[in-house]
């Protein structure tokens, strides 16, 4: 308990410190930490700086930064006695966390703030906490559960959560399947008619915030057709939901006569959607060609490579990304530290690939899109590189980090997990950082 | 040129091996092994490279590596025979779970799968013993 109030009281001291840097002339933020003299091992555009807050804390998924600069991040997989979720917290002001803290005893992907509770998912359920008035959680043993009972199967089980303004959640139910072949990923299966897994996967569901274990009675299929989202955010701006497709694997593996390994490495697109009530993406009867800028008809579908889907119900999507380079973390920056050409924009973290062998993997980097009221207004470019710690990922165990989740601070830092060894970066503008 | 070299010793090998299955008792020499060890690389750049890798060392959270485990380096070969005909998923190995499935490779032949498994066994940092096409007939045989 002293620990706590001397803690908030460096707090305190901290904050305080900020506000009297704080210039009324300066639009942007002032920094108050220093970059990593090798800004954390990045390549980031000039100007930017960034540094390690915290290292080796496991596989870290999605993570949130509450009003008073803390981190809390999703730790995936079979966790460790109350190991489920980890807080960051920096009580000396350097930016390194030096208080690590944790609860909850799941493994899971998803984690977000909203109004005054933290919401966080296992691979089925998505338990709430209340938080104090310093964005603590009041509670760490009871937490509520909202959402229950949600599929899983052997992939694409991590449950995605993002929050609008008006009281709903939305979650990410991946489809437990490649492309809903009569026999998954085997070479030449073909579909299953009408895909059987779009009943309860494949899609986004919106659940209320503040009811009790419900499922998929009490829960909407909002989004349908989208085989798997592992980044998504709520778009304040345009007050619509935005999600990042994986796109299918194995065209060349599954169907070697229509696709040779450089169309397989490049074909087909990772995808993004501006999600409303009742869109429908397509999976599995299409994807994205992003070499023809087209939908296709899927191989299992009836596809020959060439044959574009003309069907009316599937959504365009409002920007493709090249071939398996999974997208899981997107964040639409409305801070006030970046440059001005940043706001409204999206961050769009991506893990890297594994299915472009036997082409070099690629795509272990975060990037940016410019935006302008919910329309991208320029092409998408690295922002932040040098993850996989290679210049060549030739396999993708070889990656020394991948990117996961993106978070922004208060002060308009942007954050980013890394899932590997667990490293969470600090990015940060800085007009004298060279 | 390359590749009619290849096949004309594959197709040694091929025969090769075939004879020696019907001794069944008498061990195979290295050159078989080595000839079995250079099919099976090309079957696996086909068939298991996708989620596997290059380097053996699969996708984190996602395929598990070949390289180093001790499954894959390991005596009990009816075990490794039966993930090639039958598939996996949903298995945690050495403590790890992995989001994606191995579909079963039931149409491969006898040999083939032998050819596969020795060369997987004896790549990268794996060195083991040969799995023969007997050996994958016989766990093919006795599964229901
Ligand atoms: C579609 C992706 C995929 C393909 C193609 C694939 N595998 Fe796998 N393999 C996996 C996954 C995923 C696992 C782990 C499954 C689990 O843990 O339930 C696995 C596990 C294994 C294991 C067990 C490893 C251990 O340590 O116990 C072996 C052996 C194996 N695969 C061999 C092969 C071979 C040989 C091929 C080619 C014929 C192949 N795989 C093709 C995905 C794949």
């Amino acid at each position: 308990m002293r620990k706590i109030v001397s803690l908030s009281l460096a707090f305190l001291v901290l904050l305080s410190t900020t506000v009297q840097a704080e210039d009324s002339t300066h639009v942007f933020n002032q920094i108050t930490v220093k970059p990593d003299a090798d800004n954390a091992g990045l390549k980031l555009l000039p100007g930017f700086g960034a540094l390690k807050v915290a290292d080796n804390l496991g596989h870290t998924r999605h993570l949130v930064v509450n009003a008073q600069g803390d981190i809390y991040t999703k730790i995936m997989g079979r966790v460790a006695s109350e190991k489920g979720i980890i807080k960051l917290h920096d009580s000396k002001g350097d930016g390194k966390a030096d208080v690590i803290t944790s609860f909850g005893n799941y493994g899971g992907t998803g984690i977000a703030i909203k109004n005054g509770y933290l919401y966080a998912s296992s691979d089925e359920e998505v338990f709430r906490y209340k938080l104090d008035d310093k964005g603590g959680v009041l509670d760490t043993k009871q937490p509520e559960k909202i959402i229950t009972g949600l599929k899983k199967g052997n992939q694409h089980e991590t449950k995605s959560i993002a929050l609008d303004n008006d009281g709903n959640i939305y979650v990410n139910i991946g489809a437990y399947s490649n492309s809903c072949q009569i026999e998954d990923r085997t070479k030449g299966s073909l579909g299953k008619m009408p895909c059987p897994i779009l009943d309860s996967a494949g899609g986004i569901w919106q659940f209320k915030t503040n009811v009790l274990n419900q499922s998929y009675a009490q829960g909407e299929r909002y989004a349908t057709g989208l085989r798997n989202v592992v980044g998504l955010d709520w778009n304040s701006e345009l007050n619509e939901l935005f999600v990042m497709q994986h796109g299918r694997d194995q065209l060349h593996d599954l169907f070697p006569d229509l696709y040779d390994e450089r169309a397989n490495a490049e074909k087909p697109a990772e995808t993004m959607y501006a999600i409303k009530k009742g869109t429908n993406a397509g999976w599995p009867y299409v994807y994205y060609d992003p070499e023809l800028n087209k939908k296709m008809v899927a191989p299992e579908y009836g596809g020959d490579a060439k044959k574009e889907s003309t069907d009316p119900s599937f959504s365009n999507p409002t920007m493709a990304f090249p071939a398996h380079l999974a997208p899981n973390g997107l964040l639409f920056y409305t801070g006030n530290q970046f440059p001005e050409k940043y706001k409204n924009g999206a961050f769009i973290a991506f893990h890297g690939s594994w299915n472009r062998a036997p082409l070099p993997q690629a795509g272990y980097y975060v990037v940016f899109v410019p935006f302008e009221k919910g329309k991208p207004t320029g092409k998408w470019e690295v922002f932040a590189d040098g993850f996989s710690g290679m210049e060549v990922v030739t396999g993708t165990r070889g990656a020394a980090h991948r990117p996961c989740g993106l978070a922004q601070g208060p002060d308009g830092s942007l954050y980013v997990s890394d899932d590997v060894k667990g490293t969470i970066y600090r990015i940060v503008y800085n007009k004298e950082t060279k | 040129m390359k590749a009619i070299k290849f096949v004309v010793i594959a197709l040694i090998a091929f025969l090769l091996i075939n004879n020696q299955n019907s001794s069944a008792t008498q061990q195979p020499s290295p050159s078989t092994m080595k000839a079995s060890i250079a099919r099976g690389k090309e079957l696996y750049l086909l068939q298991c490279l996708a989620c596997h890798q290059v380097d053996g060392g699969g996708v984190p959270h996602l395929n598990a590596p070949l390289d180093g485990s001790a499954n894959v380096k390991g005596n009990n070969k009816a075990k490794l025979i039966k993930i090639v005909l039958n598939g996996l998923k949903g298995e945690e190995i050495e403590g790890e779970a992995y989001g994606n499935i191995m579909a079963p490779h039931k149409e491969l032949t006898d040999q083939q799968i032998a050819d596969i498994l020795t060369f997987v066994r004896n790549n990268w940092s794996n060195k083991a013993t040969q799995i023969t096409s007997a050996e994958v007939k016989a766990v093919r045989a006795k599964k229901k």
